[in-house]
């Protein structure tokens, strides 16, 4: 399997970016593996991502086109691309700092147009790429460069977010359960609309070793655990940071 | 340059139209179908009259939930083949200064219409104004070029707004029509020309995206969708995409072809009016709407014998240099009457020398009158 998805990527790639014990480089595999099911024509397909390690997952390593735009900007460049050409399947991968943060506006009103784009937030909790600054996703009390007695704030819920706002298809996965991140992933293409995938993803570099999970392996279990998988979220509960709950978001 | 001829899509002959109209179909009439924008005094009729006319065009329009928002997705518009515009006014201009960057050092054709309004910041939203001359050249940071045309008329409005798109198409840079409120909300009669003719941006199927054997060269430009795997970065690439954000020479190498693409066309690119200067003894140098004024001025001077004359600049942006050096030759002094505190003046100053110019400013909101430029001749001469 893990040969058959060599097509979907760029040879002059050497090798993965991302940190060792990353979850983006599981993500980037994942993705593909959703589009492998669907056999989708990646000539048909655009890629577009913001600023950061999450916007790395398809440029330049995904063999299609690909955007990699400002910071907080996808989904904007996106909706422009998409409205321009709308035979193109526009799918935008980017982070959370990205995503929910400079880029919040952006992420509502698109949801709010509920026009025909995917949107995979690679959430790993933190800024990364910059040296693991606090993020509006970032746990209360977590320990961050930014934040060093602890966060004093709440981490947004982006999926109630991002179904409040209007968005037809919403669902949180993560690494840990890769087959289930598939399958949302899967769905979210399929939809005719707007869809929104949470994709938690651990970063020991930045996150974990402020955090008491010293190394990859402890950030996996922990993020295992803590994960607790239904067939659907009511949409009315906020998150829950010690028992996150996985699924789609139920419509009610 | 132009490499194609089109038909004018509406009325040609007898029309009594805005700028803001004017613009935007000169827009339609150059080939633009994608327009986003997000509203804002004093251009928002022409977002209207997008709105209105695009859907009926087979075009795209879409209002965005703010000015970064709808220069993004013009990007992401043209990408895919398709010309695209938003106009905004100077808070939008701000706002939009990233995403300028962006189209710059990506070489994406996007055509931005500033109808300038009284800065700085919210200023006076409904006065005229003709401040962000630096703003649109020197907001974003880095080095970089973009083309910028000054209209005096409502005609021009329609002209060079075609020409912002074929100069942003050629060139694959953004170009900016440069107008002031006055110009923009001015209604005078108009005979369009029923035909166009355009330039649309070179593609070779295969040939790098983003670089040339010629250190001044324009690339050629595929689509999203044409099978080329594209690769846009705003990181610094190489010529098939790849980011090279730690070599030195690839950087240096893209920076100063982005700027030399466009400053080694400076003669193609630079228009200008000449008004009496054959035995001008005073030349005004002026743009946009206070052109106007000035040319009233410079013909009351004459009826007076004072020789003066006038030099209108139509491309603001890339300044020709070399024009006022042919002219300084003469040693004439410079009048140069404008909406801001000298931002052209300064320009003019930097090639002929401080004491030969004459600054003549204001920024109160309201046009500058023939009587105030007369009465600056007058004590020049």
């Amino acid at each position: 399997m893990a040969r058959a998805l060599e097509k979907y990527l760029r040879k002059e790639v050497a090798g993965t970016p991302f940190c060792p014990g990353c979850g983006h480089g599981i993500l980037l595999g994942l993705i593909l593996r959703a589009i492998e099911g669907l056999k989708l024509d990646m000539q048909e397909m655009l890629f577009v991502s913001g600023i950061g390690c999450a916007a790395w997952i398809p440029s330049p390593n995904f063999k299609a086109d690909t955007l990699h735009t400002l910071h907080g900007r996808a989904v904007a460049f996106a909706t422009g691309a998409k409205l321009a050409n709308p035979k193109l399947k526009v799918m935008v991968i980017s982070g959370d700092g990205d995503l929910a943060s400079i880029g919040g506006n952006h992420l509502i009103h698109a949801a709010r147009r509920n026009i025909d784009l995917t949107v995979i937030c690679a959430n790993n909790m933190i800024y990364g790429m910059t040296g693991g600054q606090a993020a509006p996703t970032t746990p209360k009390d977590s320990k961050t460069a930014t934040t060093i007695q602890g966060n004093p704030y709440p981490p947004f819920d982006l999926c109630r977010l991002v179904k409040a706002a209007g968005a037809d298809y919403v669902a949180r996965g993560a690494v840990v359960r890769p087959y289930d991140l598939i399958e949302y992933i899967s769905r979210a293409v399929e939809t005719p609309s707007f869809s929104f995938v949470e994709a938690l993803s651990p970063c020991p570099t930045q996150y974990g070793r402020r955090n008491q999970q010293d190394t990859a392996a402890e950030m996996f279990d922990h993020l295992g655990r803590a994960c607790t998988s239904g067939t659907k979220i009511d949409a009315s509960q906020p998150i829950d940071i010690e028992s996150v709950r996985l699924g789609e978001l139920d419509d009610r | 340059m132009p490499q194609n001829t089109v038909t004018h899509p509406f009325e040609t002959r007898g029309r009594y139209l805005s700028g803001n109209e004017a613009a935007a179909e000169g827009a339609l009439a150059a080939g633009c179908r994608f327009y986003a924008g997000y509203p804002i005094t004093p251009s928002s009729e022409i977002m209207e009259a997008m709105a209105r006319d695009l859907p009926e065009m087979d075009g795209a329009f879409i209002q965005m939930e703010d000015e970064i928002a709808s220069i993004s997705a013009v990007i992401g518009a043209s990408w895919t083949g398709t010309k695209a515009m938003t106009a905004t006014s100077g808070p939008g201009i701000s706002l939009m200064q990233e995403c300028l960057g962006y189209a710059a050092f990506t070489e994406t054709p996007i055509v931005v219409v500033d109808i300038q309004r009284a800065g700085p910041c919210t200023g006076q939203a409904t006065k005229t104004g003709g401040g962000d001359i630096m703003a649109v050249k020197y907001g974003s940071h880095g080095d970089y070029q973009v083309v910028a045309f000054s209209p005096w008329s409502v005609q021009e409005m329609f002209t060079l707004t075609v020409e912002a798109f074929n100069w942003s198409e050629r060139l694959r840079v953004p170009a900016f029509l440069l107008a002031e409120e006055a110009i923009g909300h001015l209604r005078e009669r108009v005979d369009l020309p029923a035909e166009i003719e355009i330039y649309d941006r070179d593609y070779t199927p295969g040939e790098p995206p983003f670089g040339t054997e010629a250190d001044d060269g324009v690339p050629s430009m595929p689509r999203f969708g044409d099978g080329e795997n594209l690769l846009v970065t705003g990181s610094t690439h190489n010529e098939r995409g790849f980011r090279k954000v730690e070599d030195p020479q690839v950087h240096d190498k893209l920076v100063r072809r982005l700027n030399r693409k466009v400053l080694a066309r400076v003669k193609d690119v630079c228009q200008h009016e000449s008004f009496h200067l054959e035995d001008a003894e005073l030349i005004v140098v002026a743009y946009g709407f206070t052109a106007r004024s000035a040319l009233r001025a410079v013909t009351l001077a004459r009826a007076q014998g004072l020789k003066t004359g006038l030099l209108r600049l139509i491309t603001i942006w890339p300044f020709d240099r070399d024009l006022f050096g042919g002219l300084s030759k003469k040693n004439v002094p410079f009048l140069v009457p404008e909406m801001n505190l000298g931002q052209v003046a300064e320009l003019v100053k930097a090639v002929v020398g401080q004491d030969r110019v004459t600054s003549l400013t204001q920024v109160n909101g309201t046009t500058i009158t023939p009587a105030k430029i007369l009465a600056a001749i007058e004590e020049a001469v």
